[in-house]
């Protein structure tokens, strides 16, 4: 069928899915029902677009997500009304809270019945309205491309996140001209790009003066693919440099200039050269209550510059000293180009002191742990995986413990690699975020580093990876217990083990098997290395490696609520923590 | 402190829900709030009272500005401006309490726009303030039932919210 002629009448449904191919979509996942059966048959009809059928509706948004995250592209879905809406609202909230781009498209009744209750009838944009950064719904066919064209342009531009579309089944039946716009203007929507010269000019200033300078940032670094920039402005100056949970990645891991994550379990020295800072530079970061602590606590010692596209980001939840609202990489280039051109170069002298301090807290070693014990560490695991990958595959993430020590122990060189639940913690992302991921790199090394209670939110996907061979790398931290839950329970309610317990577990090993994968049960700390690279090699096949870890394991450091970023748990596996230092 | 942003917003369907769903989300205060469309029927101005400390008001105005559906938006109290507000009330008028709800309906320019034999019904427009003074003078006539519009504002000389 040639559909190129600009005259011809195309149904609703078969102008959606070129509007698609026009947009340069490669995969859409999704799941069909009632109301999305117009396009189902339109993508039937073409193979420009690729189909990818999920076994439920979240992972189908999960899977687009964790597309998004590692390419920098909009992930696409597809979903039915009522129930098939309903069940994506959480992988919608999940990119909305961590600002991935995402375009959702979801079927509706049609126009007459929408209000009468209608079966599958659910008020799918009132739904997905606070967990959306907009939405449509389509009451026209006249309007399908142009309300596409903007679900793309406002996902993808500004601060991206998830946008909606609800498409009620008559508007994909009925007939209209094909036209895709090539772009969008819209006088309601004009994401700033640039940063304000005279701000960055004074950020400049600012930056030179300091004595104890820290570099903290997050996501928006990532997103705003900007991590080149950030290297070479944190190697110009020689800075410590830190990253949140969701911009590891965006400063290489390895660099000595690299003080690790922080925030609640962020390491030693970066939270302590948080607290003991005079100038801080935030970028593409928003001050989170899991990065802060205690608000009253944080960064006493330091004047502070955000960097952000949002202006709503800055100053939210910590005043700040030199706001500059602009795209991550651009402002950052123009501080480079500013400081070369000063000719000045920080103060030699203490930002050597700085850094004497600075190892002194890295000497405490907080990331320590026991290497004698008998029993399979889950630290452990994440280094020899680091290791048997060299450090270069993608990591996805479910949410808890074991989320927290691959942040910890892997170590991101490269941005888009490391793929989690930050904004929303959500469980049951992982394994389907890293499905979308083996589809954007096929080639490519895919784990997905997740807990016993965590997998089983989402498990049916395997079923999805086996229909289209996914080689995913499964490596599930058995601990037998809602760890982090545990973890809570153990520190703040006297060891009273509410419900964390997971009693009945599932045989990992055989389960994946019955899914038509290879299952792996590693219980000994002396099988694990062998494991993980027999698993590696298996290049065509996903394989499930269910490691019995130790139960009681607790993830350290660790800011309780209502502390500073001075005020950690540590490891009794750490080594002492130096005299608190006298501040100039 | 009391504020008064006006909004122009795209005249579309949900775009007051997003407005109303932020405030709710978001824990914002909402002391009234009036929308219609303007004389380019493809925008809408939206009037809204709000209050809250400096902080909350910036994070308010940027976060309004958010929105997609938001073209333009002003805090009419950072400048002069004007307000009013109009207010239907009807209220019991039989024996010396007609003539006492005439002469207060004089005192405060409003106009009685319907008569029963027991009943005024009165529209009275100015300032918030203004309507709560005839409240409070009126009430123990015995108000009936009364509607409020909320506030609707512009600011003062040459300059005006447009697209
Ligand atoms: C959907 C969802 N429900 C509940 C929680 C709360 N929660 C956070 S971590 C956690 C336990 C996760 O256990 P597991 O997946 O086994 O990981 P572990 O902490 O043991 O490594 C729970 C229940 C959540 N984050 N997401």
């Amino acid at each position: 069928m040639e559909l190129s002629q600009v005259n011809v009448e195309l149904t609703g449904a078969d102008l959606f899915v070129r509007c698609l191919q026009d947009e340069g979509v490669e995969y859409v996942f999704g799941y069909p029902g009632g109301a999305a059966l117009h396009i189902y048959d339109a993508v039937f009809k073409q193979d420009k677009v690729k189909h990818i059928l999920v076994r439920h509706e979240q992972g189908a948004a999960h899977a687009a997500d964790g597309y998004a995250r590692a390419t920098g592209r909009p992930g696409v879905v597809l979903v039915t009304s009522g129930p098939g809406i309903t069940n994506t609202i959480t992988g919608i909230a999940t990119a909305y809270m961590d600002s991935i781009p995402l375009v959702v498209f979801s079927g509706q009744v049609p126009t007459h019945l929408i209000g009468d209750d209608a079966f599958q009838e659910v008020d799918a944009v009132g739904l997905t309205r606070p967990c959306v950064k907009h939405n449509f719904l389509v009451r026209d066919v006249k309007d399908l491309a142009l309300t596409i064209k903007k679900a793309f342009y406002i996902a993808t531009t500004g601060r991206p996140g998830p946008v909606h579309v609800d498409i009620p089944k008559d508007v994909t039946a009925q007939k209209t001209r094909y036209y895709y716009p090539e772009s969008v203007n819209m006088r309601s929507y004009n994401p700033v790009i640039k940063g304000h010269p005279g701000q960055i000019k004074k950020a400049v200033e600012l930056i030179l003066s300091a004595k104890r300078p820290m570099i903290y940032t997050g996501g928006g670094v990532v997103l705003g693919e900007a991590a080149e920039a950030l290297t070479e402005l944190v190697r110009l100056l020689g800075y410590p440099c830190t990253n949140t949970l969701m911009g590891l990645g965006a400063f290489p891991g390895t660099d000595p200039l690299f003080v690790g994550m922080l925030g609640m379990h962020g390491t030693y020295e970066a939270n302590m050269a948080m607290h003991e800072c005079d100038v801080l530079v935030a970028i593409g970061a928003r001050f989170d209550d899991r990065i802060t602590g205690d608000l009253n606590k944080f960064c006493p010692y330091a004047r502070i510059i955000h960097v952000d596209i949002d202006p709503a980001s800055i100053s939210k939840n910590v005043p700040v000293d030199v706001p500059i609202v602009g795209n991550a990489a651009n402002v950052m280039k123009d501080m480079i180009a500013a400081i070369r051109a000063s000719g000045r170069k920080p103060d030699q002298e203490a930002l050597k002191a700085w850094w004497k301090q600075l190892q002194a807290w890295r000497a405490v070693d907080c990331l320590n742990y026991d290497r004698k014990s008998e029993l399979i560490k889950p630290q452990f695991v994440i280094e020899k995986l680091y290791e048997v990958t060299g450090g270069d595959a993608f990591v996805t993430s479910d949410v808890g413990q074991h989320q927290m020590w691959a942040a910890q122990f892997y170590k991101f060189n490269k941005p888009r690699r490391w793929i989690n639940s930050g904004g929303l913690g959500t469980m049951g992302f992982g394994m389907p975020a890293a499905m979308g991921v083996q589809f954007a790199y096929p080639d490519a090394t895919v784990t997905c580093v997740t807990g016993e209670a965590s997998i089983l939110m989402c498990i049916q996907e395997l079923s999805t990876c086996k229909q289209y061979d996914l080689p995913i790398k499964i490596i599930n931290l058995n601990n037998r217990y809602m760890g982090m839950v545990r973890q809570w329970q153990e520190f703040f309610y006297d060891r009273r083990y509410s419900h964390s317990y997971m009693d009945a577990l599932p045989d990992f090993k055989k389960m994946a098997e019955s899914y038509g994968h290879v299952g792996m049960f590693i219980d000994k700390p002396g099988d694990v290395e062998g494991a993980l690279k027999e698993a590696l090699k298996m290049k065509d096949r996903l394989v499930f490696m269910d490691f019995i870890t130790d139960q009681k394991e607790n993830v350290y450091p660790m800011i309780a609520a209502g502390s500073g970023h001075h005020e950690m748990h540590l490891s009794p596996s750490t080594g002492e923590a130096p005299a608190k230092r006298e501040l100039a | 402190m009391r504020h008064i942003i006006s909004i122009l917003l795209e005249n579309e369907a949900g775009a007051l829900s997003r407005v109303a769903n932020l405030f709710s989300a978001r824990g914002y205060n909402i002391d009234s709030l009036t929308v219609a469309p303007t004389e380019d029927e493809t925008l809408s101005r939206m009037t809204l009272v709000t209050r809250g400390s400096e902080d909350i008001i910036e994070q308010i105005t940027k976060q309004l500005h958010k929105l997609v559906d938001v073209v333009k938006l002003t805090d009419l109290t950072e400048g002069q401006h004007i307000e009013r507000e109009m207010m239907l009330i009807k209220v019991r008028a039989v024996g010396a309490a007609r003539e006492e709800a005439k002469r207060l309906v004089d005192i405060f320019r409003g106009r009685i726009i319907d008569v029963t034999d027991t009943t005024y019904a009165i529209e009275l427009t100015g300032t918030g303030d203004k309507l709560d003074a005839f409240i409070e003078a009126i009430r123990g006539l015995g108000i009936i039932e009364l509607a409020r519009t909320g506030a609707s504002g512009i600011g003062r000389g040459e300059k005006g919210l447009r697209a």
